[in-house]
């Protein structure tokens, strides 16, 4: 009873342990192994996990209360399966052609491993050992170009911002530790009275984060990063970490600080507006591709932001929609820019002139992934947007909402600057006409299929938001 | 003379946080940086066992806290000093400034 009712409710974390094992056990063997067997492996398991991950999700609470499963964090964690499954068929060229794959995909699944025992810690200090664990094999994973400076570099700026973020965030639970005496989320939930000592501690847990969502001020190592890792662990780190930060806030916000929500809707809104003119602003003067998808994943983030203000059912619900949409835009973007770099080594937006004469598909799949994020109907990312500033109109701050749509016009201005020059702009020297694989294809297919599916159906939205209801 | 209180304590936990974030924004040598990330945890650390001690004795929470905190640290320094050994390889120096291919 007891055993069944610990793998019911552990299974996703189960699922990963096992892909870890297999390439252990595959690591320690002496024999090498051949790249395309690893890769193909990999998929496969990764499928099954993916498929596994619907099955028979129960709901529970283990290890006296430290961890916690409901439907909706089961739900959370398949679209982080999912999005790992895209991640890791998108970016075949980049494996094929790297040694060492077993070690990769060992650090890629414990970060992973990491995420999904932070969406459902239910006690602080299962909260720390989760966000460590999923932040120390990520700078590793970002120095896994080990020959390149940049590479070098990415992973310094990477361990360094993540340790100082999460010392900040320590900080911050031992003096909320010291003013209400329990660590466990509900218990604490009850004791707090928004005096200062918890609210210094607040603003110390929000600033640990902030780092993590790179929410301005404390964006700086994100467009470095971004630029200086492999490419699958760029768009690893934008949309699985990006995501489960942006689900964990959520939860923390409405079950623990739930009744400061008055403090933390000010300390949003705040947040939001910085960051969002910081995000645009910065986007709109970057040469290189990856550094501009560094920064409109910042300026995503502040709209994510406004819809977790809300601090209902709704805003909840809004923003795991918005998350699920912004793995469709975001990977189908960083397909194209990945498989270019893999094949190519361009990365300059400049490098992009005249892309639609020789590579149509890929140009048309670059720009629908573009808008989306610009959020233009008919794509999916207008309905995820509308459901965010929806959400977060509920609190009738009108100014916060109309500055946002307007950011939303001068976000507007960088997206179609990419689409000018992709589809526009003569070439020179244009990228040669690419070849790409079924694995490849399939990703990119997968992320059009939900981008224009999402745009016009919202079954999805209303279940999200069913699971959500119950939540305080 | 007056007893150590909590309030001594916190005071030197606070100093102890506050000159690890100065030293962690000025210092410009890497190892330096790392050392400042400690010593900012060894401020968390403090805090958690005089919480402990002084206002919840009857249960161990932020005894087990710190336990876990300096068990972590070890793994997050080495991995930080493996790349700080990699970057001395590719850069030839471990200073901030030196590391500045990345920059807009």
């Amino acid at each position: 009873m007891i055993t069944s009712e610990l793998f019911s409710v552990l299974k996703h974390e189960f699922c990963l342990l096992a892909i870890l094992l297999v390439f252990l056990v595959l690591k320690i063997r002496e024999r090498e192994w051949k790249n395309e067997t690893l890769i193909q492996l990999m998929n496969g398991l990764l499928v099954l996990n993916f498929i596994i991950g619907w099955l028979m999700n129960s709901e529970g609470v283990l290890f006296d209360g430290m961890f916690r499963n409901t439907l909706l964090i089961a739900f959370e964690k398949n679209i982080l399966n999912f999005a790992i499954l895209i991640v890791h068929l998108q970016s075949t060229e980049w494996m094929r052609r790297h040694k060492h794959l077993p070690e990769f995909y060992m650090l890629i699944v414990s970060s992973m491993l990491g995420m999904f025992f932070l969406l459902s810690s239910a006690n602080w200090l299962m909260f720390y050992l989760a966000l460590e664990l999923s932040a120390i094999p990520l700078a590793a994973l970002c120095n896994f170009d080990l020959e390149k400076k940049a590479s070098g570099e990415a992973a310094m700026k990477m361990i360094l911002s993540s340790a100082f973020s999460s010392c900040i965030l320590l900080f911050g639970i031992s003096l909320i530790y010291g003013s209400t005496g329990t660590l466990d989320f509900g218990e604490m939930a009850g004791r707090l009275s928004a005096m200062p000592l918890q609210i210094l501690a607040f603003i110390f847990i929000f600033t640990g984060f902030a780092f993590k969502l790179s929410v301005a001020p404390f964006h700086f190592w994100t467009a470095d990063v971004y630029e200086g890792s492999p490419v699958p662990v760029t768009s690893y780190l934008s949309v699985i970490s990006k995501g489960t930060v942006v689900f964990v806030l959520s939860t923390v916000f409405y079950t623990v600080f739930g009744s400061m929500s008055g403090i933390w809707y000010d300390v949003l809104v705040v947040s939001t507006v910085i960051t969002m003119t910081i995000g645009n602003l910065f986007a709109l003067r970057q040469t290189n591709m990856k550094r501009f998808l560094a920064f409109s994943s910042i300026a995503q983030v502040a709209y994510i932001l406004i819809g977790v203000s809300a601090g209902n059912e709704q805003g909840m619900a809004s923003s795991i929609y918005f998350v699920l949409i912004y793995v469709f835009s975001n990977l189908g973007a960083f397909a194209v820019v990945s498989h270019i770099s893999a094949m190519t080594g361009k990365e300059s937006i400049s490098d992009y002139n005249g892309l639609y004469k020789t590579n149509p598909a890929l140009s048309w799949l670059l720009g629908i992934s573009l808008f989306s994020l610009a959020g233009i109907p008919p794509t999916a990312g207008f309905f995820g947007k509308l459901f965010l500033l929806g959400a977060g109109a509920g609190t009738g701050n009108w100014p916060l909402i109309i500055f946002a749509a307007l950011n939303m016009v001068v976000s507007l201005y960088y997206y179609l600057r990419v689409i000018r020059a992709v589809f526009m702009e003569p070439a020179d020297s244009a990228i040669p006409k690419l070849t790409y694989g079924i694995s490849v294809r399939l990703a990119m297919l997968i992320c059009l299929g939900g981008m224009l599916l999402l745009g016009f159906t919202t079954g999805l939205y209303e279940y999200i938001l069913s699971l959500s209801f119950g939540l305080k | 003379m007056s007893p150590v209180g909590l309030n001594h304590i916190l005071f030197l936990s606070s100093a102890l946080f506050f000159i690890g974030v100065y030293g962690f924004l000025t210092r410009r040598n890497l190892v330096t940086l790392l050392m400042s990330i400690e010593l900012i945890l060894n401020s968390v650390n403090i805090n958690f066992v005089a919480f402990n001690k002084y206002l919840y004795p009857e249960n161990l929470d932020g005894l087990f806290f710190s336990i876990f905190i300096i068990a972590i640290a070890a793994a997050e320094a080495a991995v930080a000093i493996a790349i700080i050994i990699n970057l001395y390889r590719s850069h030839q120096s471990i200073d901030v400034e030196d590391a500045d291919s990345l920059r807009y």
